[in-house]
């Protein structure tokens, strides 16, 4: 895709211009391009199954590549002779085996673009993709070695050269890796020092794996391959010395330089290709060119599969070994090799530069894009996405245990024996030197133990966005923490990386409410001294043509910043437990408000609800330490706003009570109920407008009195124990305020999330069914929550309504707040027809 | 050495032993000399001091079970045979033995007795279940002291707790096969065997 891009760029360029203004620069490339893809490849790059493949990776980059070289320089050299070649190339013997070499050799950045998108398996991935990054050490010497040839002259290339080009090509080869693994044991030494400044960490990384380039360019080594194996060897120290954070950082910025790195080539190299003045055509020359790459690296692969099968555990079968030689992709460094070269030196230069560009454009984009419908034909086994379970680590470690056992039985040195060894070393020697003494100590089981943990649970936060499912998420991967609390510090960790992934309650007990709340008093004062008006806002408004107050507009405005900045930190539970929070109280404060005037809502100002805010604040703030009794109350605030809508409740009690009443475990399925929720059924019904309206008004102090009232609400959502019955309204009357202190939701919420996993650690069977019946009552239970907030919100009839039905806060009430918010922030499609109200997607 | 070690033993034993476990004759000659020299009290079975004489063994935190896993049940020596059968587990499934029919016996080497042969190590007390204790234990030996207690605990409740189906707290070995059913075992499980 990227390439089409590229090209069709390249055509607007020409087009625009009529000249070149841009060329993929060869300096350019090799000094900042190709280092941040290649950087972000052996960074990443799986290290066992690399190793374990490397026997084969070798073979296939250096004899492959060697074979790729000789056979089309020669091959090209015999097609000149016959005359295919027409006769304005003037190149000899050199020139084709120079030219021979830089086309012969895959291109990392080709095949990484391209595999990647096709999803091969592994294996076959890490082949083709190794043999790309490895045999940068044949091409350069090659390259090089040709090069001194072709200045010299063939005639003076005496027998002595062609065995020092070899030796130059075992030291090109071995210095870059060495000077790769001496960066690398740097890195691990350095990141070990950094617990302090965490923040230079990430650029540690990327300067040492960049200096391992620089480095290795410099005493003209392959860089290429000092890069990867600074970056596969110091993988496995940095990732468990720096943080969290900057693993993250490091990960992202990696793959971002490198994507759009990747992206610049292509473009490039599609921008060069339309440059007409730099290359010569000869069709002879680009014919045998591509038949010929095809033809030996089709030829090569199968003979060295063959070889490499007599000695391979698990052998390559013929359809990988089609895919291996399809996947042959040239790219950019052969480019960016040619223009390199020297004009004088070769005088074939321009047709050479034609030559490859075809091959790139044609290996890349018709291999490139017909690969994936090759593979899908062919049927190779594409690669899972999975991470490995807990159960799949622990086994395959003694699986690894185990045959190394047996090696040493059968008395064998096979290659767990030397694995063996080499984590003996790794473990006594490198881990001291190059790991923290905390990291150090623990231990890989635990890591990856730990790792799963956090997986799952962010799984669960992701899919479910909900505080409350904390029931859910600790039966999975949190059983072990009902169990072991005080050791596991599952919740510790989980608290250190990061507080996106605090979604454990404990953590969020132990977050003293106050603290958090003045968080938020901070924000919303900030948000209120440094609000400016902004113009942009008015256009969407301009078309109601309502001449707006200055304050008027700066709470709505505020308002929309305060949503839009609630919707984008959704994902963090504190922050998901404060919009509850706040649109709950919002809602209250609409009902208030609603009372407290006839006049049109939109002309409330915010200081007239304050008073009615204020009076809560101080009481929750108090209630901070309130009794658990008290749980079943503030549950009910909620419920007691619906009694105010006597002409609602015809439509709200009876599908609450269907909930909340049958004497059925289960409650009934979400879309029976669907259909009495007065906020789905009706389009343009009033209460929707209402809510739309109202929650726009509502002045900031209001939204974070409302916090907390909703997290008082939260709790109720998972009531420990079953409460009885209460009378929803009568404790309206007597609590008005809401006192439910906003620290309280954790250890109630908490309990039950807790009570569950010892026992479903037991019985498994019946957590699951647990689990089910939970989910199933998600959606009632949330819908069920709804009613009495959208009754509430109907324009206040009768105050003095008659009492609701009793709300049994059962199990089943378990809301997901997800749900919740979306219908308090989305109102129905009428809803944006109220003359008033505007659009909910302005939030 | 080889030639005496061949010589030492029968065609007969070497045909039975081929059938038995699909090693090649070359391979089987290979292992017999390495099962003399492993033999160091000269009277064709191997005792349990003689595994540990290798010196490898002695610090491969499995060592001990793998060396039990050698020995039928209730003995303490192991022939030749008995040897062979046991590294037969490890023997790679060869592509003409996946296509071919599938023989009445199944082959020491399917994935299944690969399996087996890891759930034993797990299963001290051969009742076919892994038990938290039994994981405990070869969770203990595989990741050294640096673990507390109740941190290997946990890992140990939850990796029974992923694998447990059916809520008895221990892994079956139905339990077993089917957590690592996407594993590659017939890859991971594997040891090439020089021919």
């Amino acid at each position: 895709m990227l390439i089409l891009l590229g090209l069709v760029l390249g055509g607007v360029v020409l087009i625009a211009s009529k000249k070149q203004l841009y060329q993929l620069d060869p300096a350019l490339f090799f000094l900042f391009l190709l280092p941040t893809i290649v950087g972000d490849a052996g960074y990443f790059m799986p290290a066992r199954l690399f190793f374990d493949n490397l026997g084969a990776i070798l073979t296939y980059a250096v004899v492959g590549t060697l074979w790729n070289a000789f056979c089309t320089g020669f091959c090209l050299y015999a097609a000149k002779l016959l005359g295919v070649i027409d006769e304005r190339v003037q190149a000899d013997l050199m020139d084709f085996l120079l030219f021979g070499a830089l086309i012969s050799a895959v291109d990392p950045v080709a095949v990484l673009s391209v595999f990647e998108e096709v999803h091969v398996n592994e294996m076959l991935f890490i082949i083709v993709f190794g043999e790309s990054l490895l045999n940068d050490a044949v091409t350069v010497v090659l390259y090089k070695v040709y090069i001194s040839f072709v200045e010299v002259g063939p005639q003076n290339v005496q027998t002595a050269d062609y065995f020092k080009g070899v030796a130059s090509f075992l030291i090109v080869s071995v210095g870059g890796t060495l000077v790769g693994l001496v960066f690398a044991v740097i890195l691990g030494f350095i990141t070990r020092f950094t617990k302090k400044v965490r923040i230079i960490e990430p650029l540690f990384v990327f300067l040492l794996v960049y200096l391992a380039y620089l480095t290795a360019e410099l005493f003209s080594l392959s860089a290429i391959l000092s890069m990867t194996f600074c970056g596969i060897g110091a993988n496995k120290y940095v990732e468990a010395n720096i943080s969290q954070k900057s693993r993250t950082t490091v990960k992202y910025t990696m793959k971002t330089l490198a994507s759009i790195a990747e992206t610049i080539i292509f473009i490039f190299l599609g921008i060069s290709a339309v440059d007409k003045s730099k290359w010569a055509w000869d069709t002879g020359l680009v014919s045998c060119t591509l038949v010929f790459i095809l033809l030996f690296r089709a030829v090569g692969v199968v003979g060295q599969t063959w070889v490499l099968n007599r000695f391979r555990l698990v052998p390559l079968d013929k359809i990988d070994q089609v895919v291996m030689s399809y996947g042959g992709l040239r790219g950019a460094v052969a480019f960016a090799l040619v223009v390199l070269l020297d004009a004088e030196q070769v005088r074939a230069k321009d047709y050479f530069v034609a030559t490859t560009i075809v091959v790139v454009f044609f290996t890349v984009m018709f291999q490139g894009l017909t690969i994936k419908p090759l593979v899908k034909w062919l049927k190779v086994p594409r690669s899972t996405n999975r991470k490995p379970t807990i159960n799949e680590e622990i086994h395959e470690r003694a699986f690894d245990h185990i045959l190394t056992a047996v090696e040493d039985i059968a008395g064998l040195q096979g290659y767990h024996h030397w694995r063996d060894k080499w984590e003996q070393f790794d473990k006594n020697y490198l881990s001291k030197l190059l790991l923290r003494k905390s990291v150090y100590r623990k231990s890989e089981l635990w890591e990856a133990y730990q790792k799963i943990n956090i997986r799952d649970a962010i799984s669960v936060i992701d899919q479910g966005g909900n505080v409350l499912t904390s029931a859910r998420l600790s039966l999975p991967s949190m059983a072990s923490r009902a169990s072991f609390p005080e050791v596991t510090n599952v919740t510790n960790y989980l608290r250190e990386n990061g507080s996106g992934v605090c979604l454990d309650l404990q953590v969020i007990d132990n977050v003293p409410g106050s603290k958090v709340e003045e968080d938020m008093e901070t924000h919303h004062v900030l948000t209120g001294n440094l609000y400016k008006p902004r113009r942009r806002y008015q256009s969407h408004y301009s078309r109601h043509f309502m001449p707006l107050g200055e304050q008027e507009r700066q709470d709505r405005e505020v308002f929309q910043r305060n949503m839009r900045s609630r919707m984008e930190t959704f994902k963090s539970t504190r922050h998901k437990r404060h919009k509850k929070e706040r649109s709950l109280k919002k809602r209250r404060g609409s009902d208030t408000k609603d009372e407290g005037g006839d006049k049109p809502r939109r002309n409330v100002s915010w200081q007239d609800k304050d008073p009615v805010a204020v009076p809560v604040e101080p009481e929750e703030d108090k209630a901070d330490q309130s009794d658990p009794e008290k749980e079943e109350d503030v549950g009910i605030i909620f419920v007691a706003r619906k009694v105010e809508t006597p002409k609602q409740r015809p439509k709200s009690v009876p599908a609450a009570l269907d909930v909340c009443q049958s004497p059925s475990p289960l409650p009934p399925s979400p879309p029976s109920e669907d259909s009495h929720l007065p906020w789905k059924g009706g389009v343009g019904s009033p209460p929707p407008c209402v809510s739309v309206e109202a929650t726009k008004i509502i002045p900031v102090d209001l939204q974070q009195a409302w916090n907390q009232s909703i997290s008082s609400l939260e709790s109720v959502s998972s009531p420990p124990a079953p409460a009885e019955p209460v009378h929803p309204r009568v404790s309206a009357l007597f609590r008005p305020g809401g006192s439910r202190p906003a620290s309280y939701t954790g250890p109630i919420g908490a309990a039950p999330a807790q009570a569950p996993a010892p026992a479903a650690f037991c019985f498994p069977e019946r957590k699951k069914k647990q689990l089910m019946e939970e989910e199933e009552e998600e959606e009632p239970g949330a819908s069920q929550e709804m009613q009495p907030l959208m009754s509430a919100l109907k324009p206040p009839g009768a105050p003095q309504a008659p009492p609701p039905p009793p709300v049994p806060p059962g199990p089943g009430r378990r809301r997901n707040p997800c749900v919740y918010l979306r219908s308090l922030v989305t109102p129905p499609p009428g809803g944006g027809a109220g003359p008033h109200s505007h659009r909910p997607t302005q939030l | 050495m080889g030639s005496r070690a061949s010589t030492l033993l029968r065609e007969e034993e070497i045909e039975e032993i081929k059938k038995e476990t699909g090693f090649s004759h070359s391979q089987i000659t290979r292992l017999y000399s390495r099962f003399t020299s492993l033999d160091k009290g000269e009277n064709g079975t191997l005792s349990r001091e003689d595994f540990q004489r290798i010196p490898e063994l002695a610090i491969n935190p499995l060592g001990d079970r793998i060396i039990n896993a050698f020995f039928p049940e209730g003995e303490d020596q192991v022939n030749f045979k008995g040897f062979m059968r046991t590294l037969a587990h490890f023997r790679p499934i060869e592509d003409n033995e996946k296509n071919k029919n599938p023989p009445a016996t199944e082959p020491l080497n399917s994935r299944t007795n690969k399996l087996l042969f890891a759930f034993r190590l797990y299963d001290l007390d051969r009742d076919d279940k892994i038990s938290r204790d039994e994981l405990l234990q070869v969770l203990r030996m595989m990741v050294g002291v640096n673990i507390s207690d109740d941190q290997l605990g946990s890992i140990a409740d939850r990796t029974i707790q992923e694998a447990d189906t059916n809520g008895d707290t221990c892994i079956s070995f139905q339990e077993f096969m089917k957590v690592l059913e996407k594993v590659d075992v017939e890859q991971k499980m594997s040891i090439r065997f020089l021919h």
